[in-house]
């Protein structure tokens, strides 16, 4: 939505451990749709890295085409982004990644960007478990372009046309479960309680971790036969349970019934903490995500909040067992194995 | 019967089974000549298979340094029944027909005019050896030594090379050794020998390597500073990534740790390979992912990105036969335009062209720092035949006191210490060449949104149409930039005062044009030669167009593509250019480029001699 936002900041903003005040983590103004799902998203991005204490330009943002994709410029203004091309984001995360270890890596794409033209290359940015946080603005159509239907359309879902969808959705939530992800989380970017602390988590978790957001689309696919308009969802919605995030050094301090709770220590000593309203989930299973998923499909629920996580896994990095120091800072004398190198060479070629 | 007569110049062609273990008898044979100081140029000519298709080795012979093709064949070493009939045809007159005599020849096939050589490979090895496998494998060996028998190859310097090849497996060469004197014997018991061809020892190759173009590539890669290749398998590439992979093994692990100061990721095609690549380099690595043609295709859409948003991005191009299902085992020099104008929108790309494995190291180590220079795609053009084949290059040679051009690069403190507001394409300097930021340097200074052209001088989001221009027009002195920065090209003048013909090249036709440019002169016919070395052009190559009446231009490919970027990007007209063509997927030879030179200097042909200037004043 274009507005004028004042510049004007109360100057007793609450700072986090870093000293950063809220604003710091804020971008341009979006020129999305009022009411749009994505802008809802970026806020909730701002929120999570905010509360998280995070170095705004240690983040690198990164995302594919369409509207979802134009997100990363209204949130962290002080980290680098990249719009690149329509569903390759992941790869140029993946070099990113390879080239500096140390950064965050945040990959915003749509479910066009996804779910049909780069579904190669989500599947195997998944496959590599690449060490990222992959949110995909979830709303069912092309917005873009005004509103064709996109591959994780519901059959039976109508668009602002009115033509019904015929086609098998993808599920991306289980697809990324099936190739291995090892964080993968849903939510509704109407949710903001479940959202933030899931966006947290993602980031702290050591490896690729997806969120599918439902995001409804205010203008070409948020009427009543929609299954993913605003409507439609809060009515259909289900949650694993509760997430609560807690850094590092602080203390639990909620306490849970027996059994239906379940902590995960992630590698940074940080704990993500997820009270379950189904007892049935168990957290590090994908077989117990992939049916829960299922049988919430089949009673037409969407089975949203924390699905599966595998804290113990190893990333890209630590597959490939490449240095500790990010390779773009190794130099001359690292990377270069000069001339006396080359006279050995030479001779054996002889 | 006439006999060709020849010390050290000659041509002998090999033809075997795929995946018969042929390749390292036949490297062995060829690396001898090296070793007793003959200049030597094998050549590979295989089929897109692994097992049972027919293969060829081609290797020339001269002593006088000339490496391209020659054209027609001396001796026929034949191991292959399926291609035999046409084998015994390539044979000049006069030449020599060596086969496995064990069973007789067809007699339909014999010709009158060429010596046949019959040696009893197979009897000889069902004699020697139980193993069916060692029968395959041994029979390659055999032939070997009945060569060094027939061809005067010094006993020795094939002794010391299966010593080499076995070092730490030394119970294998002994066999060999047999192996080889098996053949020897044979072939001095029962023939003349040697041959009317033969080889004798000489100090024609000095301290030259042999080293395929891939390899050396590989090395200029990680002598260039790379640590990270993303790539997609596809012939004839898949040697460069190979090769960086096993030198980085060897000479980028971390002594202390163990850890890779490298990373290689093999994607899932070649649009995600390029991906990566960019990536990472606008990450602050140097980075490269090395391809073929149809990869470039694949790869087209993002080099756009990548000239537009100003990253730099290395890709070696070991360009083949088209298209996917074309000769993917061929060479051909046809991706010229691709790789120049590859991509949508108003696009164009600094190209390299190798000529040798050194070029091939030399060049790809400069390509990172020229596309760092200027921000954008540099493509490294090279081809199978330089790619695959070994080749005789001047050793691999690094300036320690080299450092790398990592290009306008702002860091923390040239951040910290900015007044002024950071432009990311804002031209501070006037060669139109901006600075950039690595992701991560600065809290609160030198971010900055990556996106193509919707967006002014700081990055920030624009539609607008003069600020689309302004970006153009700069990125158009970048190419003005890059004409002084590529390497230029290598001018030979026949004569002092240079000649009114001459002949345009690059790449691997460069061997073939300067013999046959040697053949006009002993005929009396003196032709200038400009082998270009990169895009854009210098302004020496319309200097050159310019100084000669009649223009040669060698392509290996069908449409001209060379002849059609000096057409466009001189402002020459095509009729000032005549096409020496070659694509039948071997490479070019010097007979051809001579004869067609030849043809039109002589008016054999009706194409247009003389330049018509009213042409070019119209432009």
């Amino acid at each position: 939505m274009t507005y004028i936002r004042p510049a004007f900041r109360h100057p007793e903003l609450p700072r986090n451990e870093l000293g950063f005040t809220r604003k710091d983590y804020e971008g341009a103004i979006s020129t999305l749709c009022a009411g749009c799902g994505h802008d809802s998203i970026s806020a909730a991005i701002v929120q999570a890295c905010f509360e998280l204490s995070i170095a705004p330009h240690k983040v690198a943002k990164l995302s594919g085409i369409g509207c979802s994709s134009k997100t990363p410029t209204y949130f962290l203004g002080n980290s680098h982004g990249f719009n690149s091309v329509h569903g390759r984001m992941p790869s140029v995360a993946t070099g990113a990644n390879l080239a500096n270890r140390d950064l965050i890596y945040v990959g915003v794409s749509g479910d066009g960007d996804t779910a049909s033209i780069g579904m190669g290359q989500f599947t195997h940015a998944v496959r590599r478990n690449l060490n990222m946080m992959y949110v995909v603005e979830n709303n069912g159509c092309y917005g873009l372009t005004k509103g064709q239907d996109s591959a994780t359309a519901d059959i039976g879902s109508a668009s602002k046309k009115g033509e019904p969808n015929h086609f098998e959705p993808i599920d991306l939530a289980s697809v990324a479960l099936q190739l291995g992800a090892t964080f993968v989380a849903r939510s509704f970017s109407g949710d903001r309680q479940q959202l933030v602390p899931l966006i947290k988590a993602a980031i702290s978790h050591r490896g690729f971790a997806f969120i599918d957001v439902i995001s409804p689309c205010v203008t070409f696919n948020n009427n009543p036969k929609s299954t993913k308009g605003y409507e439609h969802v809060r009515d259909h919605l289900a949650a694993t349970g509760t997430v609560d995030y807690v850094p590092f050094k602080q203390e639990i301090s909620t306490e849970y019934e027996q059994g239906q709770s379940k902590e995960v220590t992630l590698h940074d000593g940080s704990v993500v903490h997820l009270h379950k309203a189904d007892p049935e989930l168990d957290l590090n299973s994908r077989r117990s995500a992939l049916r829960l998923i299922k049988d919430y499909k089949a009673k037409d629920q969407i089975l949203t909040g924390l699905l599966f996580m595998d804290e113990k896994s190893q990333d890209l990095h630590e597959i490939l067992g490449t240095s500790k120091t990010p390779l773009r800072d190794l130099g001359e004398a690292e990377l270069c194995p000069g001339q006396k190198v080359l006279d050995k060479l030479n001779e054996s070629l002889r | 019967m006439k006999r060709i007569e020849a010390v050290n110049d000659f041509v002998i062609k090999f033809a075997n089974v795929n995946g018969t273990g042929s390749a390292s008898a036949n490297n062995m044979f060829a690396k001898s000549l090296f070793r007793m100081g003959l200049p030597i140029s094998p050549k590979n000519i295989f089929p897109s298979n692994i097992q049972g298709l027919p293969t060829w080795y081609e290797v020339r012979v001269n002593e006088n340094g000339y490496l391209g093709r020659r054209g027609g064949v001396d001796m026929m070493v034949c191991m292959n029944p399926q291609s035999m009939a046409k084998d015994i045809q390539e044979v000049e007159a006069g030449g020599y027909f060596f086969y496995d005599s064990s069973k007789p020849l067809d007699l339909r096939l014999m010709r009158s005019d060429i010596h046949f050589i019959g040696v009893p490979l197979k009897d000889l090895c069902q004699r020697e050896y139980s193993d069916a496998r060692q029968q395959q494998l041994f029979r390659n060996i055999i032939y070997v030594g009945a060569l060094s028998a027939l061809l005067d190859i010094e006993f020795d310097v094939l002794t010391g090379l299966v010593s080499d090849q076995f070092r730490g497996k030394e119970k294998l060469i002994t066999p060999n050794v047999r192996a080889l004197e098996i053949g020897y014997h044979y072939a001095a018991e029962h023939y003349q020998c040697p041959l009317g061809i033969r080889v004798e020892r000489r100090d024609e190759v000095g301290d030259q390597i042999l080293i395929d173009g891939n390899t050396a590539a590989s090395l200029g890669a990680i002598y260039g500073g790379a640590t990270v290749a993303a790539w997609y398998p596809i012939t004839p590439s898949t040697s460069v990534v190979d090769g960086f992979d096993k030198y980085c093994k060897r000479l980028r692990i971390d002594p202390g740790s163990g850890n890779k100061n490298y990373a290689i990721v093999q994607a899932e095609d070649e649009l995600a390979a390029i991906g990566m690549v960019i990536g990472a380099s606008w990450n602050g690595a140097r980075a490269f992912t090395a391809t073929s043609g149809p990869g470039i295709s694949l790869m087209s859409e993002f080099l756009g990105l990548a000239y537009f948003a100003e990253i730099p991005t290395v890709l070696i191009d070991v360009q083949r036969a088209g298209p996917s299902t074309g000769m993917p085992t061929r060479t051909q020099q046809s991706d010229v335009l691709a790789c120049a104008y590859a991509s949508h929108g108003d696009t164009k790309h600094v190209l390299l062209f190798p000529a040798t494995p050194r070029e091939c190291f030399e060049m790809s180590a400069d390509a990172f720092d020229l596309a760092e220079t200027l921000q954008t795609p540099v493509i490294m053009l090279t081809d199978l035949d330089l790619g695959m084949n070994d080749t005789m290059s001047p050793p691999l040679v690094w300036d320690d006191k080299r450092e790398y051009k990592r290009g306008k690069v702002f860091n923390e403190e040239q951040l910290e210490a900015m007044i002024e507001r950071f432009g990311r394409y804002l031209d501070v300097d006037g060669d139109g060449i901006p600075y950039r930021t690595y992701p991560g340097t600065h809290p609160t200074k030198g971010a900055f949104f990556t996106r193509g052209t919707s967006r002014d001088e700081y990055a920030v989001y624009t539609e607008d149409g003069d600020a689309y221009e302004k970006n153009m027009q700069r990125l158009l002195k970048k190419w003005d930039t890059a004409k002084n920065l590529v390497p230029m090209p290598e001018l030979i003048e026949a004569n002092k005062g240079g000649s009114k013909v001459g002949v345009i090249h690059f790449g691997t036709s460069r061997d073939a044009t300067l013999e046959a440019i040697d053949a006009l002169a002993a005929e009396g016919i003196a032709v200038d030669t400009l082998r270009i070395k990169g895009f854009p052009f210098h302004k020496s190559v319309d200097a050159f167009i310019e100084q000669h009446d009649t223009v040669f231009v060698v392509d290996q490919n069908r449409d001209a593509q060379m002849r059609t970027l000096l057409v466009n990007e001189c402002l020459v007209s095509p009729r000032d250019l005549i096409s020496i063509l070659n694509y039948n997927g071997t490479p070019i030879t010097a007979r051809k480029i001579r004869d067609e030179i030849i043809a039109v200097l002589r008016g054999d042909n009706v194409r247009p001699l003389h330049k018509k200037k009213m042409a070019k004043e119209s432009v």
